[in-house]
């Protein structure tokens, strides 16, 4: 057993149904309790999806484990299949009705009999795996279940498309700025002459699925998902894939040449050089924002980054690189993939941390007491409680990760929306900074409350008097320095003597 | 809206037992927490729980509240860990950090499957950490959403005092309510105005509300000379009520059958089965019960309710002849819609997850006799309803508003479907007279936006003809 305030990676379910239902016409079915439905209010609300969510929970309820699953999973299978003929319909549990340890397969056989449509089981280790490994593994098998298929019926392709194409894997629903990073891949592509064959799983139908192997290379945005069936696709098809995330001006380049070797290696003879160069110099604002004297002011700044996979390693590398600021700690909560991770950051940052624990890095940043941090929702708040900014980069994903306006954070666009991005956060604590001198702030009187629970000293009524007069975006960072200094010397009473002294002692 | 078919004479139940949409019950954690200030509540269940909880609550998660999970994990639901061990240490922890008068456990539909002896564990527990250990099993696999509430309450029940412990002038003291009632008085006063009250067995009422709604409540009782001696839960465990043998009770929400029964059987409870306190109609056929019991003439209740109907026609002109389909989430369907029939509406359909004819009796006479004296049809409730079946049902009679969960609201919208979040009705303060405008604030906000964005044109928002 393990006390949880609060997890980064949803349970694995939660993946496999972000996958089934980004999909055109299928349908999942969850066999779960009641209560194991909220994917649908996430979808409806936090996408705003016009649809109804084609996910439809075979309620487990006392009755139904009295007498056993499989009539009424069967039969809310078959009846879908006939009210809304979807192509495909997955059948997942959640982590709560695997425990029951049923022969879902065979229920699945069963339905099958009468399906029209295609009937599979999510093969996941709902114990083991987390929603993003799960998602990963769902859109592979159903890319597998497909290719079989087509191939059973001689119905794969032989040829690539005549000029260079790439497959788009990974977009899904509910990810991080995934519908506007989609269309500004898709932009980019179209500037490179690339056709995009397919782009997987959102909007997708499955019936596109066999004509994946005709593109030349598989584009693989997102490490979390896409990269199992990028993996299984080159070893079916022997088509090459390319895993460089084009977030920021340097890794978009990267990525670039990445793609044009990978076709000039089938045969094209493309040369991206030049568009490269022109858009990182006089398209892109990234560029000329690092030489302007904005960011002049930013350089060597403390940060700290935390993510999933790919944006806490793609922010990292912006700001290390891109502009002079200083990454004190870069961490991430895919535990499962935290070799790759060390290995992408390891030369950009001071610190390497790998936790899904919210509690340790929320100490982590009240200890570095960075300007800025870049993080989840979860450190936006414990930056608001330490009066740190915070630009929010990576799921979990929050109603405010929806915005109408087009927000990517891939591709050129992507470069100018991120130092928008980090500008913003940074001025964000300037800006507090000279509403305190000019007296434009209401006093907060949250100053007592610490990161990590309870602070063992008490402050005088003076004492907090003088704390209240520090402006706010150092306020935080004297009454730790000045706790600090009490509890060295034995100081139980901080009163306004004690935090003048401790001034002076740090030099402050 | 007409009907064709003949109106029925009286209320047509059907339970299609569906699969239908609504919260999980361990939800009830997010208001008693915040209710019973000295509590802390420990979910013991899987990540799914536990991501329905961050997600349903995400604004509260953040700033360490008095919950969390006990997360099972794969030794756990192997056996190979020591149930016992593995909550002590928790329940330990959370002592040491917290300092809780209570730790409430909600065992979920996990320790359910793998049949963890919660109730067994607790008491020795209990004593060995030094902190009462309250266990509610509020899992999804035999209760929805609002019955979490139920479940915790008639657990506590068991925990109420049955004899005061402390001579009578503290115990005066330790009840939070006539506290409140006599902030800053003195004691002469107070004895004085004891004398306001009539004789009347004690009284205790049962069901979470915010608390200044619990002020209005005993205050309305009280201007009929009817003394509140508690309230389950309280603001604090350690001010639960006592409750002797003989004690009346009675229900303020329409979801707590498991607690009026625990009351009546275990504790030997009189239970008061009355209409809920929800719209004036309903306040006042809820004063009126309580009276007729303690056999007091009722004073001013008709000229109370006529007021609040005045000071409400506003809205009322708003809705007035609009029909409303109850899709069914939160349990509070049969109160709502008898208060929206006598608001002038017609109720089409009211689903529910979970109908106790009992406990609901006379609530059920009370919308019956409400639809017979406003002349419209008698609803159809359908207890733990399909929506797919449903979704048909309201493209088939298109009506003025549908009550939804909020799986379902902005699909509806859509396709020109005016919702509101049945959830709202959960949180928003529903309960007395006065608040019965919030009700109303709640239930004409979509028609009012469709007064303001009337001209647009924008009714239907999806391509094809709406295939739900
Ligand atoms: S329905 Fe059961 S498993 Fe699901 S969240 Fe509720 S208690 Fe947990
Ligand atoms: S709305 Fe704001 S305060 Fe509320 S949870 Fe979201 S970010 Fe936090």
């Amino acid at each position: 057993m393990k006390l949880a305030y609060w997890m980064y990676a949803g349970p694995a379910h939660i993946g496999t149904l972000r996958v089934a239902s980004s999909f055109k016409n299928v349908h999942a079915i969850m066999h779960a309790p009641l209560g194991d439905d909220y994917f649908n209010v996430m979808r409806s609300m936090l996408e705003r999806e016009r649809n109804f969510t084609p996910v439809t929970t075979s309620v487990v309820d006392r009755n139904v484990l009295a007498r056993g699953s499989q009539e009424k999973v069967v039969d809310n299978i078959t009846r879908k299949d006939a009210e809304e003929h979807p192509d495909l319909i997955v059948l997942t549990p959640t982590c709560t009705s695997s425990i029951l340890q049923e022969d879902l397969q065979n229920f699945v056989e069963r339905a099958q009999l009468d399906a029209k449509g295609d009937v599979i089981l999510a093969d996941v280790n709902h114990y083991r795996v987390n929603e993003l490994q799960a998602g990963d593994r769902t859109l592979q098998q159903i890319v597998q279940f497909y290719t079989d298929k087509a191939r059973k019926r001689g119905e794969l392709p032989t040829e690539k498309t005549a000029t260079p194409s790439v497959n788009i894997l990974g977009i899904s629903t509910l990810g991080f700025h995934n519908q506007h990073d989609c269309t500004e891949l898709k932009r980019l592509m179209a500037d490179l002459g690339i056709t995009v064959n397919a782009v997987l799983p959102e909007g997708a139908s499955v019936h596109e699925i066999k004509n994946l192997s005709r593109a030349w290379f598989n584009l693989v945005p997102y490490r979390e998902l896409g990269l199992m069936s990028a993996t299984y696709l080159q070893e079916q098809f022997n088509q090459p894939y390319v895993d460089i995330t084009p977030m920021g001006v340097v890794e978009t380049a990267r990525c670039l040449r990445q793609i044009q070797k990978v076709l000039n290696e089938q045969g094209a003879a493309v040369d991206y050089e030049a568009f490269i160069e022109e858009q990182t110099l006089h398209v892109s604002q990234a560029a000329w924002f690092s030489r302007s004297i904005d960011c002049q002011n930013l350089t060597g700044k403390k940060a700290v980054v935390f993510g999933d996979n790919t944006h806490a390693a793609a922010m990292t590398k912006i700001l290390a690189r891109e502009m002079g600021i200083r990454v004190v700690l870069a961490g991430t909560y895919c535990k499962a993939d935290a070799d790759w991770f060390r290995e992408q950051v390891v030369d950009f940052c001071d610190e390497v941390l790998v936790s899904d624990d919210n509690g340790a890095i929320g100490d982590a940043i009240a200890r570095l007491e960075p300007a800025a941090i870049f993080g989840t929702q979860m450190e936006r708040h414990v930056g608001k409680r330490l009066d740190i900014p915070c630009g929010v980069i990576a799921a979990p994903i929050h109603i405010q990760n929806f915005p109408i306006g087009y927000k990517p954070f891939m591709g050129y666009e992507g470069t100018n929306q991120i130092t928008d991005l980090v500008y913003n956060s940074f001025t964000l604590g300037m800006e507090d900074h000279l509403l305190e001198i000019f007296g434009g702030h209401d006093t907060k009187e949250s100053i007592t409350k610490g990161i990590s629970a309870e602070s063992d000293l008490g402050w005088s009524k003076d004492g907090l008097t003088e704390l209240n007069k520090i402006p706010g975006f150092v306020r935080g960072k004297v009454k730790r320095n000045t706790e600090k200094f009490a509890r060295d010397r034995g100081i139980e009473q901080i009163t306004a003597e004690v935090l003048y002294a401790a001034k002076e002692a740090v030099g402050a | 809206m007409t009907l064709a078919t003949p109106q029925p004479q009286a209320l047509n139940f059907d339970c299609e037992t569906g699969n239908y949409h609504t919260f999980c019950p361990i939800s009830c954690v997010a208001w008693l927490y915040q209710k019973i200030e000295d509590s802390f509540f420990l979910v013991i269940g899987t990540k799914t729980c536990g991501y329905f909880l961050q997600n349903a609550m995400g604004v509260m998660i953040f700033a360490e509240p008095r919950y969390a999970m006990a997360e099972l994990e794969e030794g756990d639901i192997s056996a190979q860990l020591n149930d016992y061990e593995e909550l002590k240490r928790l329940c330990t922890q959370i002592k040491r950090d917290r300092n809780p008068s209570v730790i409430v456990w909600i065992g979920t539909c996990t320790t359910e499957i793998i049949k963890m002896d919660l109730e067994g564990l607790a008491p020795k527990l209990e004593q060995e950490v030094g902190i009462p250990i309250v266990v509610a099993r509020a899992n999804g696999l035999d209760y929805a959403f609002t019955q979490g509430e139920d479940t915790v309450l008639a657990a506590m029940a068991h925990r109420c005092p049955s004899k005061a412990p402390v001579a009578d002038t503290e115990k005066e003291e330790r009840n939070a309510i006539s506290r409140l009632l006599n902030f800053g008085r003195k004691q002469e006063d107070v004895k004085a105005e004891e004398s306001e009250y009539a004789d009347h067995p004690p009284l205790v009422l049962f069901g979470s509300l915010p608390d200044p709604v619990v002020t209005q409540l005993t205050l309305e009782l009280k201007k009929q000379g009817i003394k509140v001696s508690g309230w389950l839960p309280a603001k604090r465990f350690t001010e639960l009520p006592v409750i002797e043998e003989g004690t009346y009770v009675v229900g303020v929400n329409p979801f707590l059958s498991h607690t009026a029964t625990t009351l009546m059987r275990r504790r030997k409870c009189t239970l008061i089965n009355a209409p809920f306190p929800i719209g004036p109609d309903g306040t006042r056929a809820w004063i009126e019960k309580i009276c007729s019991v303690f056999n007091i003439q009722p004073k001013g209740l008709a000229e109370r309710e006529q007021q609040v109907w005045a000071s409400l026609e506003d809205y009322l002109q708003l809705i007035r002849g609009k029909s409303v389909f109850f899709m069914g989430d939160n349990l509070l369907e049969i109160s709502l819609a008898r208060f929206l029939v006598r608001c002038g509406m017609t109720v089409s359909e009211i689903g529910i997850p979970y109908m106790d004819k009992r406990y609901q009796k006379a609530e059920l006479a009370l919308l019956e006799q409400t639809c017979h004296e406003m002349g419209v049809p008698l609803p159809n409730i359908v207890e733990k309803p399909d929506n797919y079946n449903q979704l048909q049902r309201i493209n088939d009679s298109h009506p003025d508003l549908v009550i939804t969960g909020m799986a379902h609201a902005n699909p509806l919208e859509a396709r020109g479907i005016n919702t509101k979040w049945s959830v709202e009705f959960t949180f928003a303060q529903i309960h007395g007279f006065t608040n019965a405008r919030d009700i109303l604030e709640l239930v004409t906000r979509p028609l009012r936006r469709n007064n303001s964005l009337k001209d647009l044109g924008w009714s239907k928002l999806v391509k094809d003809e709406a295939k739900v």
